[in-house]
């Protein structure tokens, strides 16, 4: 077995990097629901300035990496690799922005398992010993995302309870081999798992079994039970999916109940803020990691925590074909003191 | 009063799609192709017409409506033009409103752009 | 091999009961209510609109041509000024079972897509949801005539 391998999915580094430092940029809407203190900038004007909605945010993800990087007190050209994904066809977001950064770049679709995905080939890479600081970053934009998977804005229709709104953010976090911060210890990297739903507008139960089999792949493989840590929390799997995990889980041996959230759950008031199901998007695990998770860890409100992100893997061609959405989930092992 | 009757059919007429957009797994898009459909059906079939007669507009605005003047305006040209007039017939009575469409649809895609949604 | 599909279709069967049962239901009635209003309200607007030309001595075959383009160019002005999508999001079928939902299907598309050009984008993309209407709608009514000339005449 590989050196740093442990049970069948899981990686444990030896060199535990540090996540020195994160960014966050959200729209109007994020900016409204609970969570709007722990986000840096909060637009009042999701088009950014610019000409489209792929173009805004594209240069949210952009700003979101140089933020972070400033953060960190460092230069763009520190940053050894940019590890990054999103939503759209050919990832026009990722790519016109490290287009402008310049960073040596590794593109990545996972749909909105991608912070989890970036967060953990980065920390691999460093732990490997081939770069000492990277950029993992991601980003979501409800009106691009709309328009590529589903029905233009003007248009009146009516969306089922299951649906899920998606987030307008994006998230960067800086990993090095140096300095403090939150260490990232272990990966669970996940399987694509496709139970046949095949319903888009309910990701929710769609997505749910992959994050149940990395979430028990991750604790049969580490030993950890769901108290080891003061927080499980997948990417975007809304009040249903949420449900369904709990109980899948539950019944593979393991009691989530006192630690599991969701980050769809936590971006939005579901009351006031209609959104039915949840929050969902690359940048919806990504903004609440980066901006709450990590802030609450640097407060030592939190020290343990699994950061389970999931994606659904449809395209707009297969859901026409009729086929069903096959699911993955990565998980990311965060822990404030390694003692 | 005619308003009353267009009323009623007309929201009838919107439960029914409702219910099926609901309680099925049929998307809009289904639900208007099968809605349009019905209407030159239920033309052909002689049953469209006495709603028409009572509805008015509570019958001709839906989209079942629509399928009835596409239905009317082939059976009127096949009868006067024969299969050339069972191509053209149908078009031709939704000819104003397709045409209608498509300048409007130009014109307010020149002076609106879409707003992000709240 | 074919156990081990079958055991996976069992599975996939099971998880699709398990997730219908965890599905929250729609509201029908409070849906179908708004589609009766706001339906019924948007006839009303139709008979009104029909009356008016008819008012205007127009010949009968003109009002019936008329009235929908009227009522194309409602759907098309509430779409451009961003109030059709809030009106369909409380009356579902309501807002889309009229001919203004018609309309509001072709001009949502062209102004999302305008930022694509106005031939790929606008020109292209404007019968994106409204296209299998009228390719549905059209073709229904040819073979209608084509029956009533082979059958009828």
């Amino acid at each position: 077995m590989a050196l740093k391998r442990i049970g069948k999915q899981t990686v444990q580094f030896i060199h535990p990097p540090s996540i020195i430092a994160t960014s966050t940029i959200v729209g109007p809407k994020e900016g409204e629901g609970p969570l709007s203190d722990y986000f840096d900038t909060i637009l009042t004007d999701d088009l950014y300035g610019e000409s489209s909605w792929e173009l805004a945010e594209s240069k949210m993800l952009r700003e979101a990496v140089k933020t972070a990087i400033q953060k960190a007190n460092l230069n763009i050209t520190d940053i050894e690799y940019m590890f990054s994904g999103d939503l759209l066809n050919q990832l026009m977001s990722t790519s016109f922005a490290a287009r402008d950064l310049k960073i040596p770049f590794f593109g990545l679709y996972g749909a909105c398992s991608t912070m989890a995905e970036s967060l953990s080939l980065g920390a691999m890479v460093i732990d490997g010993g081939y770069a000492d600081r990277i950029v993992a970053v991601t980003s979501s934009h409800f009106s691009s995302a709309e328009r590529q998977y589903r029905f233009p804005l003007e248009l009146g229709n009516q969306r089922p309870p299951t649906a899920q709104w998606t987030v307008t953010g994006s998230g960067a976090a800086i990993l090095s081999r140096f300095g403090d911060g939150p260490k990232i210890t272990h990966v669970t990297t996940g399987k694509v798992i496709d139970l046949g739903i095949k319903d888009a507008n309910n990701m929710g139960a769609a997505m749910a079994p992959a994050a149940v089999d990395t979430i028990v792949m991750h604790l049969q493989d580490t030993g950890f039970s769901p108290d080891s840590y003061d927080l499980i929390v997948t990417g975007d799997l809304g009040s249903i999916g949420k449900e369904i995990t709990e109980e899948m889980v539950l019944d593979k041996g393991y009691n989530l109940a006192k630690v599991y959230n969701d980050c769809g759950l936590l971006i939005f008031d579901s009351q006031t803020q209609d959104t039915h199901a949840g929050g969902s998007g690359c940048g919806c695990s990504a903004s609440v990691f980066c901006g709450y998770i990590y802030k609450e860890m640097q407060k030592k409100n939190m020290s343990r925590v699994l950061l389970v992100s999931t994606g659904a893997l449809l395209s707009t061609t297969s859901a026409q074909q009729g086929q069903s959405i096959p699911s993955i989930a990565h998980a990311v092992t965060i822990i404030n003191d390694i003692s | 009063m005619d308003y009353i009757r267009a009323f009623l059919i007309g929201g009838i007429i919107c439960i029914i799609g409702q219910l099926l957009m609901d309680g099925t797994k049929l998307t809009p898009a289904h639900v208007l192709v099968i809605f349009v459909t019905s209407g030159v059906i239920l033309t052909a079939l002689g049953i469209y017409e006495p709603i028409v007669k009572f509805g008015g507009a509570g019958a001709t605005v839906p989209l079942p409506g629509f399928g009835y003047a596409l239905a009317k305006g082939a059976i009127k040209f096949t009868k006067t033009e024969g299969i050339i007039g069972a191509f053209t017939g149908g078009i031709r009575a939704a000819a104003g409103g397709i045409s209608g469409a498509i300048v409007f649809g130009y014109m307010m895609a020149i002076i609106f752009n879409p707003k992000s949604k709240k | 091999m074919e156990n081990k599909k079958l055991k996976s279709l069992n599975k996939q069967q099971e998880y699709g009961i398990y997730v219908q049962q965890k599905m929250p239901k729609p509201n029908y009635f409070k849906n179908c209510i708004w589609a009766f209003l706001v339906g019924g309200l948007i006839c009303i607007v139709g008979q009104f609109v029909n009356n008016f030309f008819e008012g205007m001595d127009l010949p009968k075959d003109d009002v019936t041509t008329a009235t929908p383009i009227v009522m194309i160019f409602l759907g098309a002005f509430f779409t451009g000024l961003g109030v059709y999508d809030k009106l369909g999001k409380r009356a579902g079928a309501g807002s889309i079972v009229p001919i203004t939902g018609f309309a509001n299907s072709i001009v949502s598309p062209a102004m999302e897509f305008k930022r694509e050009g106005f031939v790929f984008g606008v020109g292209a993309k404007m019968f994106i949801l409204a296209g299998p209407v009228l390719v549905y709608g059209i073709g229904s009514s040819v073979l209608l005539g084509l029956l009533y000339y082979f059958l009828v005449l």
